[in-house]
């Protein structure tokens, strides 16, 4: 496959195709059985794309997420560590073993008193094969995010806060609630009561986590949650945390909560 | 009547720790009905480098949230109201008010003070004890906004 095309020719494509009356490949089997992108007002990032962009998502061959999907997809079969195991030797295929798993993370683990998403837990079954861990935010570890996250497109987020996540939680959103930075703003200022404006060239779309790992094209790369975290952080002019910090740990728990019902996308696109 | 003391950025002035523009902040400043009606700095504002400095990416540019008869400017925000003609409808020592302290006038307001360095939380690094904007660049910039007066 060839490299992400650059935006201007991804237009051309577009007008190309729309003359021709020659229609995008047809929506994948995941969508049609998707929830919508929209649900009790809550709404994903897809719905604050322009068309051009959806189409993009929505098509596989052009779908820029899919390299990180096929990486995913053969790390999930390689074998690593002395025994010389795979995610697959003990698991099988994933479009099996691992769907729905993404859609409830991240969960609370005893074992750890504390909050533990698909990357954490990616680099604790890599612990169990004795592999090294993965960096966050590496390639290795955004691409198997990537690959078993689409093991649950479509489907809705359901995290749980009940039970020992509560207090958690509650930390989660009183990050998301408070304001910060020397721009002395919340995520809620922008996300909740702006949503839809323009904040300059971007359009502030409600900050669902629900697309992720995203695709971001101004970034050409893969994203995780943390790291968009760090990029609404940093641009209030706040310090930012660590990635796979508790602080964000306990932000995504709240994220996933308040989108809670919006559907899994990755492989997705954003602006 | 609002006192702001800024008092934090003058002490690492004294000791010498800071020599950067954005430290030299007076002690304190004070919002009296709605104003703050005496210029900060002795050199007079120039709209010309205010216009300049408006559209500074690296100084939270204005146009993040508002409309300005820049037309050379791509995407200009929508957050704030425009702010064409805002010259007519405000006096000097207002629009430094408001840019030094938008929430002295609504507390809610999102819209970042630009001399102000106290009641924050966990600002970054490389901006903690700074103002956005030096007192010559608050000048600058009112004289810019008075200089956009309604057709
Ligand atoms: C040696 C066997 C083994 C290997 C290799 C292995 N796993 Fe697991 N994995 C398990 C077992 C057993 C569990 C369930 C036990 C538990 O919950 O702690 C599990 C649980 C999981 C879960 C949690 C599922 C849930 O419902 O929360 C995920 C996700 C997962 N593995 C992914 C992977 C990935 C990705 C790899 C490769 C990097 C991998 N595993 C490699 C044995 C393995
Ligand atoms: C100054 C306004 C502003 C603030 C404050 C802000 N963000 Fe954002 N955020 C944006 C913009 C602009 C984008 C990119 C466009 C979009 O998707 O909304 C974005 C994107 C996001 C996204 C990606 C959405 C997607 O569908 O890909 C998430 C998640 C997010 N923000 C979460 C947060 C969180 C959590 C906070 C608080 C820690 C926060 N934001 C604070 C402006 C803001
Ligand atoms: C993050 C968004 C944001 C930024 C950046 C911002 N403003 Fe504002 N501004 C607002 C909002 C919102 C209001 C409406 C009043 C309020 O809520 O405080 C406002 C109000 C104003 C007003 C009063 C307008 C009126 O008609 O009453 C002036 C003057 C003003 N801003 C000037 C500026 C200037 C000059 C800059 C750049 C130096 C700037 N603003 C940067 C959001 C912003």
């Amino acid at each position: 496959m060839a490299a992400p095309l650059p935006r201007w020719k991804l237009a051309s494509a577009l007008i190309v195709c729309g003359l021709t009356g020659y229609s995008a490949a047809p929506p994948r089997a995941a969508d049609s059985t998707s929830v919508p992108y929209e649900t009790e007002g809550r709404k994903s990032g897809y719905l604050f794309l322009t068309p051009a962009t959806r189409t993009l998502q929505d098509d596989e061959f052009q779908n820029p997420g899919a390299f990180a999907l096929e990486r995913g997809r053969d790390l999930w079969d390689a074998p690593d560590g002395p025994d010389r195991k795979s995610c697959a030797s003990c698991h099988g295929d994933a479009a099996t073993a691992m769907v729905g798993v993404a859609a409830r993370y991240p969960v609370f683990d005893a074992a750890r008193n504390g909050l533990v998403n698909i990357e954490m837990r990616i680099n604790a079954e890599r612990e169990r094969m004795k592999a090294a861990p993965y960096a966050y935010e590496s390639d290795d570890m955004l691409a198997l995010t990537t690959f078993l996250t689409a093991q649950s497109r479509g489907m809705p987020m359901t995290p749980d806060i009940d039970g020992p996540a509560r207090p958690l939680f509650e930390q989660g959103r009183a990050f998301y609630e408070a304001r910060r930075g020397q721009l002395d703003l919340s995520c809620g200022q922008c996300h909740d009561d702006r949503t839809g404006l323009r904040l300059r060239g971007d359009v502030i779309s409600q900050g669902q986590v629900n697309g992720f790992p995203v695709y971001r094209v101004s970034w050409r790369g893969q994203a995780s949650r943390h790291r968009i975290f760090a990029w609404c952080n940093t641009s209030v002019r706040a310090e930012p945390y660590a990635a796979g910090s508790p602080e964000y740990l306990a932000l995504e728990l709240f994220m996933a909560w308040r989108g809670r019902g919006l559907p899994i996308e990755a492989p997705s696109i954003r602006r | 009547m609002i006192w702001r003391a800024v008092i934090g950025s003058c002490l690492l002035m004294a000791a010498g720790f800071v020599s950067s523009p954005q430290a030299q902040t007076p002690a304190t400043y004070r919002i009296e009905n709605g104003e703050v009606p005496a210029p900060l700095t002795a050199e007079p504002g120039n709209p010309a480098r205010g216009r300049q400095t408006v559209r500074d990416m690296t100084h939270v540019t204005c146009l993040i949230c508002h409309a300005l008869p820049i037309p050379e400017e791509p995407d200009h925000g929508e957050i704030g109201p425009p702010l064409a003609g805002i010259g007519s409808r405000y006096s000097a020592g207002a629009l430094r008010a408001r840019l030094m302290d938008p929430k002295a006038f609504n507390p809610e307001s999102i819209m970042p003070a630009y001399f102000r360095t106290d009641g924050l939380n966990r600002v970054g690094a490389e901006f903690r004890g700074r103002t956005i904007y030096t007192p010559q660049q608050i000048e600058d910039v009112v004289a810019y906004l008075l200089s956009l007066k309604e057709p």
